[in-house]
């Protein structure tokens, strides 16, 4: 099994309210299974705690998780650092890509793919191996080389932070890919390029996890399973029928559930 | 105990590389300051019988006065009785490197600066020439491409020859920019002062190629008080180096430089610096005094001084890189990145004195405090009444590491006239969490992640900074703030 959540609990201190007892819990016993080659769409409406989710999988400090465990390739990775967990092959691409003043594309991703190579014992990749690398990722994505010279995410669009995420997921070939919306603020061209990245990165050992709102993505990327969540819970899991039943009926019906 | 020390040690040394103490023999001046100490170093040096009396006047002033307090940095009084004003290896000067002492030679090598492969390599196409100025306590111990340099006119040598050899130009240049009494440590040094540099760039000459100085404090309780003089005539070009580093000890040991750059017209200078002494211990053990005194003149229509500096080292930094800006359409510029860990101070900035017509002035500077640090920026921007057409532009941005740390602006602007324009720009951020996660979640281990992004912040000043220093600098960035976050 490429990921297995059980019954995961977190919670987190809000920062200005040090007194006892300030604790919000946001997932509430969350499970969740998947297999390498899978796709699985999370739905769920606005503070359901989908992002919390993926921060927790990609090892974000400030959450304390107060149950339940997270298996990666069978392993425990709950103790890990962040950098371990990527470097292992999990990836999130995050709803809120974060600039990086003064440190051009090109440089990050260089940097990432060699200490994620460090981590595993590998050989540092070569600097024009990295190039055509990158070049032909980012050829695929409509991604221009004068973009990558730029400084991470400052001054991008909105679209074209996310396009930039799918490359930096192209570029370090992870095993389990976390979209967090990875289709917000894409315009219908941009939606489809993105989505063709997704797919080209699909195969038996790889595993993706997609949270989204909108039923129209699972349509390029077509999900194996749909969960919804809410209120800390999955509340219903099933074929992609339940994206197209959820498009017809909003969440009214599964917020009973939750 | 002792294991404990041992301890400690190794672990620092992972830190400071630069931290290793070489073994030869030398000749010092018995501890303390007084008229015979002056007389001896003088003696030492051979010096004319002016420079004896230069030397006097200075000390006699220096005694007159009172060492300043206004700087944000703190530290234990130092007792100038107990240090020695001068250390010099035993064997007398030489001519080739093949006279100098091995364990010189090895020390430079360690350092990074290859003496003698910097001359081998003169005979290699293509590879970038440095003629390099190594100075060791109190002496220079050699300088490279001379030869290729004297056929381009330019004179670059210890500052002890050029008393000797050119005296009519160190009469004329020396002192005139930072005057002895000019403060309490350029007062001190000009009693005192053992080696530097001298450059001299002829009329309409482009320096062939860059010059640097190395200086190593090796000695132990021995100040190193040494004197740099730049001149660069009308329509000349230089781009002057410098580097510093020490061996850890735990006692502090002083450093009070000085150095004056003359720019003639259309003359142009530029003066980098990576200063790396010994910053001391996490708990602030040991360390270097860094007080030092650096000032231009453009003195000359059109001319213009840049300086660029990188401080990561020293306990304590009292530095304000200046340009008095005298020229008509001079132009002085000043990129500093400053980073302070651990116990370190920092107290630097710069001085721009607009005196010209049409003057302009351009202030960037990145500070980084990290740890318990204390990172200060304290800056002058003058404009006199006649400096009609005077521009300055000042951007100070601090970057803070934890919690525990600080940093200060502290500008001071005056402007007499109203036909110029001033402008200053501050910002104050600390490492985002988003971004440090954001690194982390594509493999960038924390400390790798925290480099880059000060990298990142300080890419504006690394981009002035010669080739040959830019990726030093970078590395050097990770290693100062190694221990910062976590
Ligand atoms: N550090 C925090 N302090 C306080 N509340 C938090 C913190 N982090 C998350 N929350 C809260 O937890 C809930 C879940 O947030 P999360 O970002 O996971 O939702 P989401 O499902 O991704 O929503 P959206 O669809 O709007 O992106 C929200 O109510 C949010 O305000
Ligand atoms: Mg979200």
């Amino acid at each position: 099994m490429l990921l297995e959540v059980k019954d995961l609990r977190v919670q987190v201190r809000p920062e200005d309210e040090e007194a006892e007892g300030a604790v919000k819990e946001i997932l509430k016993g969350l499970s969740l299974a998947m297999n390498a080659g899978e796709v699985h769409a999370i739905m769920g409406p606005n503070g359901s705690g989908k992002s919390t989710l993926s921060h927790v999988l990609a090892g974000k400090p400030g959450y304390e998780v107060t149950a339940g465990e997270v298996l990666f390739d069978g392993e425990d990775i709950l103790e890990l650092e962040p950098e371990e967990r990527a470097a292992k092959g999990l990836f999130l691409a995050m709803q809120y890509p974060v600039e990086i003043p003064g440190v051009a594309y090109m440089q990050f991703l260089k940097v990432a793919v060699n200490a994620q190579r460090e981590l595993r014992g590998e050989e540092e990749l070569s600097t024009p191996d990295f190039m055509r690398l990158v070049r032909e990722k980012a050829q695929k994505l409509g991604i221009s080389m004068d973009m990558l010279k730029r400084p991470v995410n400052v001054g991008f669009s909105g679209g074209e932070k996310k396009r930039m995420e799918v490359l930096q997921m192209a570029v370090l070939e992870p095993k389990l890919c976390v979209l967090d919306e990875i289709d917000s603020g894409l315009d219908i061209d941009a939606l489809k390029v993105v989505a063709d990245g997704v797919n080209a990165l699909r195969d038996a050992s790889r595993g993706f996890l997609v949270i989204t709102h909108y039923q129209r993505l699972l349509n390029y990327i077509e999900p194996d399973f749909v969960h919804i969540m809410v209120n800390g819970r999955i509340v219903e899991s099933g074929g992609k029928e339940l994206a197209l039943k959820l498009e017809r009926e909003g969440y009214a019906a599964f917020q009973d559930a939750a | 105990m002792a294991d404990q020390d041992t301890i400690r040690q190794v672990e620092e040394l992972k830190k400071y590389k630069y931290g290793f103490e070489t073994q030869v023999e030398t000749e010092k001046a018995p501890k303390g300051l007084n008229e015979d100490i002056i007389r001896f170093i003088s003696r030492k040096k051979d010096e004319p019988e002016w420079m004896l009396q230069w030397r006097l006047d200075a000390y006699h002033r220096w005694l007159q006065m009172e060492e300043p307090r206004w700087a944000k940095v703190h530290y234990e009084p130092i007792d100038y009785q107990d240090l020695h004003y001068y250390a010099a290896p035993k064997k007398k000067t030489i001519k080739s490197l093949d006279e100098l002492d091995p364990e010189i030679l090895k020390t430079y090598e360690k350092l990074g600066i290859p003496l003698r492969e910097q001359e081998i390599l003169a005979g290699v196409e293509g590879a970038p020439k440095v003629a390099v100025d190594a100075v060791f306590d109190s002496v220079s111990v050699a300088t490279t491409f001379r030869e290729e340099l004297e056929k381009a006119g330019v004179i670059f040598c210890p500052i002890s020859e050029a008393i000797k050899k050119h005296p009519e130009l160190v009469k004329k240049y020396l002192g005139s920019v930072v005057p002895v009494n000019d403060n309490f440590f350029a007062a001190l040094n000009s009693a005192v002062f053992t080696d530097g540099s001298f450059v001299y760039v002829p009329k309409g000459v482009r320096c062939p190629m860059e010059l640097s100085t190395y200086f190593r404090i090796n000695e132990r309780n021995t100040g190193q008080f040494e004197r740099t003089l730049i001149i660069v005539d009308e329509g000349g070009y230089v781009s002057y180096l410098e580097g510093c580093t020490a061996p850890m000890r735990d006692e502090h040991q002083l450093h009070a430089a000085v150095v004056e750059l003359i720019a003639l017209d259309d003359a142009e200078i530029k003066y980098s610096t990576v200063q790396n002494w010994y910053p001391g211990d996490e708990e602030g053990r040991g360390g270097v005094y860094n007080f030092v005194t650096k000032r231009a003149d453009c003195r000359g229509r059109n001319s213009k001084v840049s300086w660029t500096q990188v401080e990561t080292g020293s306990a304590i930094t009292w530095k304000y890189p200046s340009c008095i800006l005298r020229g008509d359409n001079s132009v002085g510029e000043f990129y500093s990145i400053a980073i302070s860990n651990n116990a370190q101070q920092v107290d630097s900035g710069t001085k721009m004195l607009h005196l010209g017509k049409n003057t302009k002035s351009r202030i960037i500077s990145k500070g980084i405090s990290a740890g318990r640090s204390q990172n200060t920026y304290r800056g002058l921007v003058s404009i006199h009444k006649k400096a009609t057409g005077a521009r300055n532009f000042t951007q100070c941005d601090s970057l803070l590491i934890g919690e525990k740390c600080g940093a200060h602006t502290v500008p001071y602007i005056q402007v007499k006239t109203p036909h110029a324009k001033v402008e200053h720009e501050a910002t104050t951020s600390k490492i985002a969490e988003e971004q440090l996660f954001y690194c982390r979640a594509r493999g960038i281990p924390e400390e790798e992640a925290v480099a880059l992004i000060v990298n990142g912040f300080v890419r504006e000043v690394i981009q002035k900074l010669p080739m040959e220093f830019m990726a030093e600098t970078q590395r050097l960035i990770g290693i100062s703030l190694e221990g910062s976050v976590g």
